[in-house]
């Protein structure tokens, strides 16, 4: 139906002619550009009478070999003319993208990067910190501005909602304790530590600390996800101008929720793991329930319980502050929202691991063993 | 004849209805758009007129009616056939839709490497160039991201983008809006002029009064969930719809047929 584009090349008396024929346009070229930069020599004329249709592909084609060949351009249409005189008039000099620094200078420079950013990061979540700080004092001298609605809302969102899938992990986590615990102890005859081990792991640490790992899954990302897109629509500036300050709109809700919730949920994460453990216990060890209970009761002391309840709304500030301050971050473009995101949550992980460090040996050098 | 007269006609929508959910958008909606046209498509806000432009193109499904474009149906086609139209038309969204994570300049680049893969990076480099040049962009916006760009330049990156492959019909989605009226108007005469170089077919969905005087052949109203008159303005001046004639000849309306005497005066 088209003809593809073609040339031909005629020696005359003057010069070199390149005739040109078919169409020259994008879907017509097929290897036309290395043809073309194949010629070489002096060419004095093109000829572009036959030549049936052109779009600013062609036009440019025809441009830069004439520019380079120093030809003169003969048997446009008034029309092909003007697309010439347009895509000639549009040149400017490009900058093919530059070559990659050799491997060695890059891993130093992203080694750079990355320990500015971990720094920069650091302090500017300390700046955030402050800055929830003070939006907490200015909402609790001013009791009129707090949000009761939003922080009620953020409790469903965060706590309750959160019930099915911390519960079922918790349990899981208290049977796979308690089996493993009993595997182990069976070999010295002391299967019955086992109730010592789920009992008191789960109340000290990993009942709070799963839990913080699964609401900074949860909610510290989805924190992130919508300021960061709150931002992105400018509803955070919208905000600002009607006076309204997004970190007691929607910060101090969310950091509230979170530290309430904490201990809430890392309480019940815990005791659901302890049922777990009992019911392994039950099955495996043949411990009866009531004697399992009795037994919890003796050797795990109430500090236990006191551990992990004053770690867990500490857990929640850092999950509720890393999302809303990294969403507080996204600028500019969507793929931020999903890069911050994924900061948000790593941060969050890693300082409440790094947090539980200090508060074993803070727990263990006051006594609460 | 009747075989060159559907030749001429580049879109052809019959019987169209759209809606989402209880709401119906369009109802019976028909709409001719002619080889070489520029066609301005106006209506109310809410009208429909982005969901037309989404049904042409495929976007959305209609509940009912036949869309052909290029003399071929687009509904309910499989996807490879749908390329080869797709190669022949343009696209510049509201927001200009650029891809975030490319730059500018490989904005323009996706749909050639994308239909016509081969072609020689400095080659596509310097395509990419001049389209964005073309488009009324500095030279130094190639290798910008769209977020440093303001939102009439991203229009305009938009515009290189839906105008990568040269093709036949070009589907602008109110393309001036939010222009400064110089942006605005140096939008206006590009695209007349790219129109009358290249042979373009437009179908241009627009608020300005400004563009419809200017640079539009014919120009269909969208009322009713219907189109309810497609003519030159002094046809569907000559019309006693009490929503043209207020569109047309509201204080707005009036002062665009000014400026378009007084262009007309100057050439």
């Amino acid at each position: 139906m088209r003809g593809s584009a073609d040339f031909e090349r005629v020696d005359e008396g003057g010069g070199t002619t390149l005739r040109f024929t078919g169409n020259l346009s994008l879907a017509c070229l097929r290897d036309l550009p290395d043809r073309l930069n194949a010629v070489d020599g002096p060419v004095a004329r093109l000829d572009l009478s036959d030549v049936e249709r052109l779009d600013t592909v062609g036009a440019w084609l025809v441009h830069r070999f004439a520019r380079d060949h120093g030809s003169s351009i003969d048997g446009l249409e008034a029309d092909e003319q003007h697309l010439l005189d347009q895509v000639a008039a549009a040149e400017h000099p490009i900058e093919l993208p530059r070559k990659a620094a050799d491997p060695f200078t890059r891993m130093l420079g992203e080694v750079g990067d990355a320990i500015y950013v971990a720094g920069s990061t650091m302090y500017g979540l300390l700046g955030f910190m402050g800055a929830t700080t003070i939006a907490f004092w200015n909402v609790f001298t001013h009791p009129r501005r707090f949000r009761f609605n939003a922080t009620v809302h953020r409790f469903e969102v965060v706590g309750v909602s959160a019930l099915g899938i911390i519960g079922l992990m918790s349990f899981l986590i208290g049977i796979v304790i308690a089996q493993q615990g009993a595997v182990q102890l069976r070999q010295f005859g002391a299967e019955v530590y086992t109730i010592n081990l789920v009992g008191r792991i789960t109340l000290r640490e990993l009942g709070v600390l799963m839990t913080a790992i699964m609401v900074a899954g949860r909610s510290g990302s989805a924190f992130a996800a919508q300021i960061g897109t709150m931002k992105l629509t400018e509803e955070i500036d919208a905000m600002r101008t009607i006076g309204v300050s997004p970190m007691e709109a929607l910060v101090v809700p969310r950091t509230l929720a979170v530290v309430l919730m904490m201990p809430l949920l890392g309480f019940y994460a815990s005791l659901i793991a302890i049922m777990g453990g009992g019911l392994l216990c039950w099955i495996s060890l043949d411990i009866p329930p009531i004697t399992f209970i009795q037994r919890i009761r003796e050797v795990v002391p109430l500090t236990d319980l006191w551990v992990g309840m004053i770690k867990a709304p500490v857990f929640g500030a850092i999950i509720a502050i890393s999302g809303c301050f990294q969403g507080m971050q996204v600028e500019a473009d969507a793929e931020q929202v999903g890069a911050r995101t994924t900061t948000a949550v790593v941060q969050a992980i890693f300082l409440v691991i790094v947090l539980d460090a200090f508060f074993a040996v803070f727990f263990s050098e006051v006594g609460w063993i | 004849m009747a075989r060159r007269e559907r030749e001429d006609v580049v879109i052809r929508v019959q019987g169209l209805r759209n809606g989402f959910g209880e709401q119906i958008v369009h109802e019976g909606l028909d709409l001719e758009v002619r080889r070489g046209e520029i066609l301005g498509v106006v209506g109310g806000s809410g009208t429909g007129k982005s969901v037309l432009m989404r049904s042409i193109i495929g976007l959305q499904t209609p509940l009912e009616g036949s869309i052909e474009v290029f003399g071929e149906n687009t509904i309910g086609r499989e996807e490879t056939e749908a390329t080869n139209i797709r190669k022949r038309w343009g696209i510049l969204f509201q927001g200009g839709a650029l891809f975030s994570t490319l730059t500018v300049s490989e904005n323009v680049q996706v749909p050639i490497k994308e239909f016509y893969p081969g072609l020689d990076q400095a080659l596509l480099e310097e395509i990419a160039a001049y389209k964005v040049v073309m488009t009324g962009l500095s030279p130094d916006a190639g290798p910008k991201f769209p977020a440093e760009l303001s939102g009439g330049m991203k229009k305009r990156a938009g515009l290189a983008r839906a105008l990568a492959l040269d093709p036949e019909l070009l589907f602008l989605d109110e393309p001036t809006a939010g222009l400064d009226p110089i942006g605005a108007a140096a939008f206006d005469e590009l695209t007349a002029s790219l129109q009358k170089t290249l042979g373009l077919t437009v179908f241009l969905i627009t608020h300005d009064l400004d563009t419809l005087y200017a640079i539009c052949d014919r120009v269909a109203v969208l009322a009713d969930k219907r189109v309810i008159a497609v003519g030159t303005i002094d046809e569907l001046l000559a019309l006693d719809h009490p929503w043209i004639q207020e569109y047309f000849r509201g204080p707005r309306g009036r002062a665009a047929v000014a400026s378009a005497e007084r262009a007309q005066a100057r050439t």
